[in-house]
């Protein structure tokens, strides 16, 4: 063990490549003999196929073939599967349709951009034109898009075996009739109606894959943009096409952000791969950006209803909620899983609230799948959460600072105090809420923000300030915990670490980097406990050829539990280099200590380096009896509890009365992730996470007409953040270990995500009620000046 | 119908037939292997294509390949002067300014025409001039740093 790298601000070893052009992403690749893949897509939200001609497409000049519903139909392929099951409140098991790669003749397509047919060719204009070329003859039916509308008797329905489009109820918390009457007896009560609107992830590279079929080995390639490559080949070789496991490689090359969207096994990934075999030639496929829009899962998505109850101190008393959720037209891989085990074990917050029932109704609808987006579940917890907290401030007349303060569970570190069990299954590792809260107020400067925020409220911008305190469940999993839960995979990591003859280390991890840095970090970790350069250590990740089956990069895991795989592996290492070590030193191994890269004799300066070691493990000549030569340890790591990272966020916000247009001044985050290997790469997590949940509350949202078109399905309509939406975000942390894996770390790539969003819309209202307009209870997201203005206007 | 275009990318002359609609980034990225230049939309709204036509920032997604017969093209690939790295790449890497690594190419480009017309631009200078851009990964906050980085850097070196 050293102490050179790990905590230190490391410069990214990954930047080289992808400053200079020479990143490798899926559609770099062009393979020998690639052919390309266009996909007829349903301009229908919900239509049945009459019938389909490709006989023109067939003849035209270029063309390799043309398949489609009926062609997967006859041999045998499954739809996608979901990963997740959750099951009715009754106890039935969800509704589970199928999701077909391309949806055949005589059937019903489900939303505008379901697959209907592939045309292949030598070039991807030669497929476009062909594609034109094929004729569809559709009828159309009425299609319902909101989760609310969706499960009222009448609505059109997505698929005949779900009635009321019910995909499948849910609750967790208390018995619901304790929280009623918790909720009767309260003193007051803060009631709201919102939404959470529908986000589309959009990660900057579209989503791409190859398929290589090689008839010589019967073997397969699939190349795709994905976040987890081993469950991607699971799903596809054992639910999918049926192909054994074992023929099979999935690469995630570099991929261009993911945000969740490419965790998920999509239909164009089983159907490349599929066509590879049809036609023996590699078939790429890319998303252009106007498909992605209707063919990636979006996120959020939810109607809600939600009280919280207080007593006559201002002390929470009961939470109740209704929400419906929407699931999109198919159960995509962890879809199930967000409204309800990431979403509904989190509605304690970081309140000691005493009765907490929500009542969960997931809904198919005529819209592409929603699935998890950055956080999944808990932005929708915390907004909830958040938005009621500021609102019952206003309408109790206290301070929203003073409230939290009131309402947060005590300190406690989980060791010496023991974790916190909440209402709603979870039982919380480690926090200082009071803390981080502090800081930030201090940070922001609060009671001369006030006299500020008076001062604006007699002129034309008005100034408001927004509180957000948040937890979240990441470093899924335990496997037993979650298997329980209805996932049908474990969520464990891998780490392998392979030491060379001379002492430079090869490291494999399950765990996926789409921009999180781990060729960086994991080497930071690697490189001090092993004492050795960090040139000297590479991480690889996102092949299944090379890396032991390991589960991917989501839910904010890849350090506690892919780290923690690899720092299992390091003790391995080097407590088998010790036996090494002590033989060459003729000493006992239980005299030596093993520091700054060498193993040295207590209380002597004999020593040998690690090197040595690595060496003389591979050329064994004088060699301790009975060990087995080589250095070279794989570990599964299976935490034993989630991790729960915490924090504050302060929007500072400005609105002109007269256009309602809202500018974000300031934006403060005191965030806890646990221990931090690498302070930069942390705080460009939260960075960026902070922009996307700024995005979702003033910029952001998917817009469906009630016929299923998605209405604002391009960059010119999707209103992304821009550099000149977002002010420098003011940033500090505390460091709570995780008391339960080896690096005491806890995960930062979702927090700046879901801590973010109800800040900004608290802070929009903040600045409202003190022009005047303190009987506004809530604006939609985003916050578009027609809305702030027309709130303040109604 | 191909036409014949000529042009100087990176300093090196091709010649090559093109089909009239090919477009620029199509060009560059499946017929001369330039694959850092990337295509993250179908709208001209993300950046991710940009490169420089005669000095200029351009989306090559918005320009035809035969529109750019005679000119003179960078891509982010010519950008570095052997092993020396613009002061753009550096200040990239230095402060963190990419993650993912797909939107870099077009950001970096556009930030060196940012800096050639304006050598010390301010914060909402460089924030306003990157609007054009999209990355989903940054928050933008450390890519404004590695402008402010190259710029500093830049001038130091005019200066010398």
């Amino acid at each position: 063990m050293s102490n050179k790298y790990i905590g230190k601000a490391v410069k990214r070893v990954e930047d080289k490549r992808f400053i200079t052009g020479k990143g490798k992403y899926t559609d770099d690749m062009i393979l020998p003999g690639q052919t390309y893949a266009y996909i007829i897509r349903s301009p229908y939200a919900h239509a049945k196929i009459k019938s389909i001609d490709i006989s023109q497409a067939l003849t035209a000049e270029g063309v390799v073939a043309v398949f489609t519903g009926d062609d997967i139909a006859q041999s045998g392929i499954n739809g996608v599967p979901a990963g997740w099951q959750v099951n009715f409140k009754n106890g039935d098991i969800m509704k589970e349709p199928p999701h077909p790669l391309l949806v055949g003749t005589g059937s019903t397509v489900k939303h505008v951009g379901d697959a209907v047919a592939v045309v292949i060719a030598e070039s991807k204009e030669i497929a476009a034109d062909a594609a034109e070329l094929v004729e569809i003859d559709y009828e159309v039916f009425d299609a319902v898009v909101n989760p609310a509308d969706a499960v009222k008797d009448g609505a059109p329905l997505v698929h005949e075996s779900a009635p009321n489009n019910i995909a499948f109820d849910w609750e967790i918390g208390n018995p619901k009739a304790e929280v009623d009457e918790a909720i009767a007896n309260s003193h007051h009560v803060t009631s709201l109606e919102f939404v959470n609107q529908r986000m589309v992830p959009n990660p900057i590279e579209p989503r791409s894959a190859i398929g290589l079929y090689e008839p010589s080995s019967d073997r397969y390639t699939l190349y795709t943009s994905t976040q987890n490559p081993h469950l991607i080949r699971l799903l596809m070789c054992a639910f999918v096409l049926g192909i054994p496991e074992h023929k099979v490689r999935v690469v995630g090359p570099d991929v261009g952000g993911g945000f969740g969207s490419k965790i998920f096994h999509y239909t164009e990934e089983a159907l490349v791969t599929w066509c590879s075999k049809q036609i023996e030639r590699p078939v790429k496929w890319t998303s252009e950006r106007s498909e992605a829009f209707i063919t990636d899962a979006h996120g959020r998505d939810h109607v809600t209803h939600a009280e919280m109850g207080f007593d006559k101190d201002g002390n929470v008393t009961a939470l109740r909620i209704k929400t419906f959720a929407n699931l999109g037209a198919y159960l995509s891989t962890f879809a199930p899983a967000v409204p309800t085990y990431l979403h509904g074990t989190l509605l304690q917050g970081l309140y000691t609230t005493p009765k907490i029932h929500l009542d969960m109704t997931c809904a198919f609808t005529h819209t592409n799948a929603v699935d998890a987006y950055r956080g999944a579940g808990r932005p929708e917890a915390t907004y909830l959460l958040e938005r009621l907290m500021d609102l019952a401030a206003h309408e109790m007349g206290v301070d929203p600072v003073e409230l939290r303060l009131k309402n947060f569970i005590p300190p406690f570190d989980g060791v010496n105090q023991p974790g916190y069990q909440t209402q709603v299954a979870l039982q919380y590792d480690s926090g200082n809420y009071h803390e981080v809260l502090r800081r930030g107020v201090a940070m922001l400067g609060y009671e001369e923000f006030r006299k500020a925020q008076a001062e604006a409220a007699q002129s034309n911008k008005l100034l408001g300030v927004g509180f957000s305190t948040y937890i979240e469940a990441c470093g899924i999993a335990p496997s037993a915990v979650v298997g329980a839960l209805g996932a049908r995979a474990g969520l464990y990591e891998v780490g392998q670490v392979r030491v060379q003859p001379t002492g430079k280390v090869s490291v494999y991890t399950g765990a996926h980097s789409h921009g999180q840095g781990h060729e960086t970090t994991f080497a930071q970790v690697v490189a001090d406990k092993l004492g050795i350069p960090l040139e000297d250590v590479e991480i690889h990740h996102g092949d299944t050829e090379t890396v032991a089956f390991g589960m991917g990069t989501y839910g904010s895991r890849s350090l506690a539990v892919g780290g923690s795989a690899i720092v299992k592996s390091l003790e391995k290492i080097i407590e088998k280099g010790a036996k090494i070590a002590a033989h060459k030193l003729e000493a006992n191994v239980d005299d030596l200590t093993f520091a700054d890269g060498k193993y040295t004799v207590n209380g002597t300066d004999k020593s040998v380096a690690f090197g040595d070691v690595a060496l003389t493990a591979y050329v064994p000549h004088n060699y301790p009896a009975g060990l087995e030569p080589g250095l070279d340890f794989s570990s599964f790591y299976d935490p034993a509890n989630f991790t729960y990272p915490y924090g504050c966020h302060i929007a500072v916000v400005e609105v002109d009365k007269e256009t309602g247009k809202v500018s974000l001044k300031r934006f403060i985050a005191v965030d806890d992730v646990g221990n931090v290997i690498n302070p930069m790469i942390v705080d460009g997590q939260i960075h960026g996470g902070l922009a996307q949940g700024i995005g979702q509350a003033l910029l952001e949202g998917a817009i469906f007409d009630e016929n299923g078109q998605l209405i604002n399905g391009s960059y010119m309509d999707y209103c992304m953040p821009r550099a000149d939406d977002l002010p420098m975000f003011e940033l500090d942390r505390t460091e709570t270990p995780c008391p339960h894996n080896p690096l005491g770390v806890k995960g930062a790539g979702e927090a700046g995500c879901i801590g973010s969003t109800p800040a900004v819309v608290n802070a929009v209202l903040d600045a409202l009620w003190s022009g005047g307009f303190g009987h506004v209870k809530d604006i939609l997201m985003p916050t578009t000046p027609e809305r702030v203005w027309r709130a303040m206007n109604s | 119908m191909e036409i014949k275009i000529s042009v100087n990318v990176n300093g090196k002359d091709y010649v090559r037939e093109v089909e009239p609609r090919t477009l620029l980034v199509h060009f560059l990225r499946d017929t001369l292997r330039l694959t850092g230049t990337h295509i993250g939309c179908d709208t001209s709204s993300c950046g991710a294509c940009t490169i420089h036509v005669d000095g200029i920032a351009v989306k090559s997604c918005t320009m035809l390949a035969v529109q750019a017969d005679g000119s003179s093209i960078t891509t982010i690939e010519g950008l570095a002067q052997g092993a020396e790295l613009h002061p753009l790449q550096e200040g990239f890497k230095e402060c963190h300014g990419l993650q993912c690594g797909f939107c870099t190419p077009g950001m970096i480009m556009t930030a060196a025409d940012l800096l050639a017309k304006n050598p010390c631009p301010s914060e909402s200078e460089i924030r306003h001039g990157l609007e054009g851009n999209f990355c989903r990964c940054t928050g933008y906050h450390n890519i404004v740093k590695a402008v402010q980085y190259a710029a500093e850097k830049m001038g130091n070196e005019v200066s010398a």
